[in-house]
């Protein structure tokens, strides 16, 4: 069963265009002149039930935009969306029941009091039943460890305490579908981590459907099995993380390690260097010749050790972003 | 019905509590309120006496003996402590520009409903801490108010005129707020209406004190309803049968905000998720 449906969905936004100088602002008053932002071109995507599926994009790209649109904030220009049967931005209250969007900078709880009050305001406007409503929060804080924090207020927590509650604002009306936009931004190592073992587990147990932006490819590695790559507001890809090599690296890294002297004069000969520090060598070698090439090198010189991976999943991604910069260019 | 009521006491008593971890704060602004009207009092004080050449006494300004006048500038106080809205305009304004306003179009909760919820709170939390002060001074100028209290009629409506200014305090600041749709800053709009209600609605000087046409105007206005008005009825100024008329066209006002605001709130989500949030 899918739980979202998107069809060419587009948003364009009219951005003011605000001119430098005083002259010219004073222009603007009379005169606005405005350009139009094509921040989702045409989206096709349909997620079936209990799928976690991550957002990968440049600063731009549409991923929030795209967000916004399935949580009912904006309206788009043209397209179709369904999620669980519902337009999103009809924005009615059995669709907002049954939904959360977290945002990473986006603060829900009430700042001077302790986030138990605020999880009693949810309780009350997502009409939770009260025993479910103390089994959930019980489950919650007790996966998350933060029951010491329940009544403290939250101001006083630092970032990634804060997340952590805000993680359970959102989740106590147990919604069917969960938009998280960078849950983990700004937090140190050890608490994006815990985020992170927290998402997967509640995933796995409970089968929301989760769609998730994120910049650190750690989050994505951990969590999700389906990747939707977009760049300027379009869909780039869509598949396994591991399927994104396949389709856009036609590389492998090599790395050799000679023995003593037995380094070839011209190492280019067998593929683009790297990096060279004698004895070793790492080189980048077209895939499709990386067996033949390989053999010759092992035939020819004494190697000691050799090993051939995968290229960084960072850069091939950095890759296909600035290839999609390039291609919108032209 | 039930369960809405329900929702609607949790939203109170959060923001009750929200607002009582600023009580200090209260206690002292409460207090130092009441020193402008000094000022006042000793201005009014220097009028009437130049006026009856030495002596304040037996003199009369716009049907106004100067105990009178003591009396009108400490009932506006009350009055405004039900009218007045601190913050609510510009804070609504500064949620829609920050883009907090999108809780309110994920979360099902009606933001209006909302803010008034946190208002009543606000003014809850604000009348724990001021009674006791505001019940020490009316005490110290009892003898100022020289009819003593006003027959339980007059009491009722005054009350009732207390209550709708709360509302019509509300949701009148509630528009301007929600302007912010359109224009991102308020502020200047803010200021110009703070400059007419200080006029107009009875705050600086008791509006019977207006000559002819501008009378009218204030009349028919929505401002004198947030200081003047309560204050006028405390003190037997306003007739029996002008009365119910007086009371009627604040609930016209009211009514017309309310639309207003529901009205505001509906285009401007429209225009916001039409723009981009």
């Amino acid at each position: 069963m899918n739980v979202i449906e998107l069809k060419q969905l587009t948003k364009t936004y009219r951005v003011y265009q605000k001119k430098e100088g005083l002259v010219a602002s004073l222009r603007g008053l009379f005169q606005r002149e405005y350009r139009d932002v094509n921040a989702v071109r045409g989206i096709d995507l349909t997620v079936a039930k209990g799928e976690f599926v991550a957002f990968l994009g440049p600063n731009g790209a549409g991923k929030t935009t795209t967000l916004k649109l399935l949580s009912g904030v904006i309206n788009p220009t043209s397209g179709t969306a369904q999620v669980l049967g519902y337009v999103p931005w009809e924005r009615k209250n059995a669709y907002r029941r049954r939904f959360a969007l977290v945002m990473g900078q986006k603060n829900q709880l009430w700042w001077d009091l302790p986030a138990n009050e605020s999880y009693r305001l949810h309780q009350q406007i997502y009409r939770i039943e009260p025993a479910k409503f103390e089994r959930t929060l019980d489950e919650l804080t007790d996966l998350l460890s933060v029951r010491e924090l329940l009544r403290q207020p939250v101001r006083e927590l630092s970032l990634g305490e804060r997340m952590k509650m805000e993680l359970i604002a959102a989740l106590l009306h147990s919604p069917e579908v969960l938009f998280l936009d960078e849950p983990t931004i700004g937090l140190d190592v050890i608490a994006q981590h815990n985020v992170r073992q927290f998402l997967k587990q509640y995933q796995l147990e409970r089968q929301t459907t989760i769609l998730l932006t994120s910049h650190y490819m750690k989050d994505v590695a951990a969590l999700c099995e389906r990747v939707v790559v977009i760049a300027h507001g379009q869909v780039e890809y869509d598949g396994s993380l591991a399927g994104i090599l396949d389709r856009f690296s036609g590389h492998k890294i090599v790395t050799l390690a000679f023995t003593e002297n037995q380094m070839p004069p011209d190492l280019t000969l067998f593929g683009e260097i790297l990096e060279v520090i004698p004895p070793k060598a790492k080189l980048r070698i077209d895939r499709n010749v990386v067996a033949k090439k390989l053999a010759s090198l092992l035939s020819h010189y004494s190697v000691e050790d050799v090993s051939v991976e995968d290229p960084p999943l960072e850069d091939v991604i950095a890759d296909v972003f600035s290839r999609a910069a390039r291609s919108k260019e032209a | 019905m039930y369960v809405r009521a329900h929702t609607w006491w949790t939203i109170l008593r959060i923001a009750l509590e929200e607002r009582l971890v600023y009580r200090g704060d209260f206690a002292l602004g409460t207090l130092m309120r009441f020193l402008p009207i000094i000022t006042q009092i000793f201005l009014w004080w220097a009028i009437f006496e130049s006026i009856g050449g030495g002596s304040a006494e037996k003199v009369e300004i716009a049907n106004f003996t100067f105990p009178d006048m003591v009396a009108y500038y400490l009932l506006t106080m009350v009055g405004r402590a039900f009218s007045s809205m601190p913050g609510l305009a510009s804070g609504v304004a500064r949620q829609i520009r920050d883009g907090e306003i999108k809780k309110f179009l994920i979360q099902p909760v009606d933001m209006v409903g909302f803010l008034m919820l946190s208002r009543i709170a606000h003014k809850l939390a604000y009348y724990s801490v001021a009674t006791l002060p505001f019940a020490l001074v009316f005490y110290l100028c009892r003898g100022y108010f020289s009819a003593g209290w006003p027959d339980p009629l007059t009491l009722a409506a005054f009350i009732a005129s207390l209550i709708l200014g709360f509302l019509l305090g509300f949701f009148l600041e509630t528009s301007i707020g929600l302007i912010g749709f359109w224009f991102l800053e308020v502020s200047s709009l803010l200021f110009v209406y703070m400059l007419f209600s200080f006029f107009l609605s009875g705050h600086m000087f008791p509006l019977d004190m207006l000559p002819e046409p501008w009378n009218l105007l204030v009349d028919l206005l929505p401002l004198k309803y947030l200081a003047y008005f309560p204050a006028a009825v405390f003190l037997g100024k306003v007739s029996q049968d002008e009365l119910m008329l007086q009371l009627g066209i604040q609930v016209a006002w009211i009514l017309f905000f309310i639309f207003l605001s529901r009205y505001l709130w509906k285009r401007g989500v429209r225009r916001y998720s039409g723009f981009g949030g």
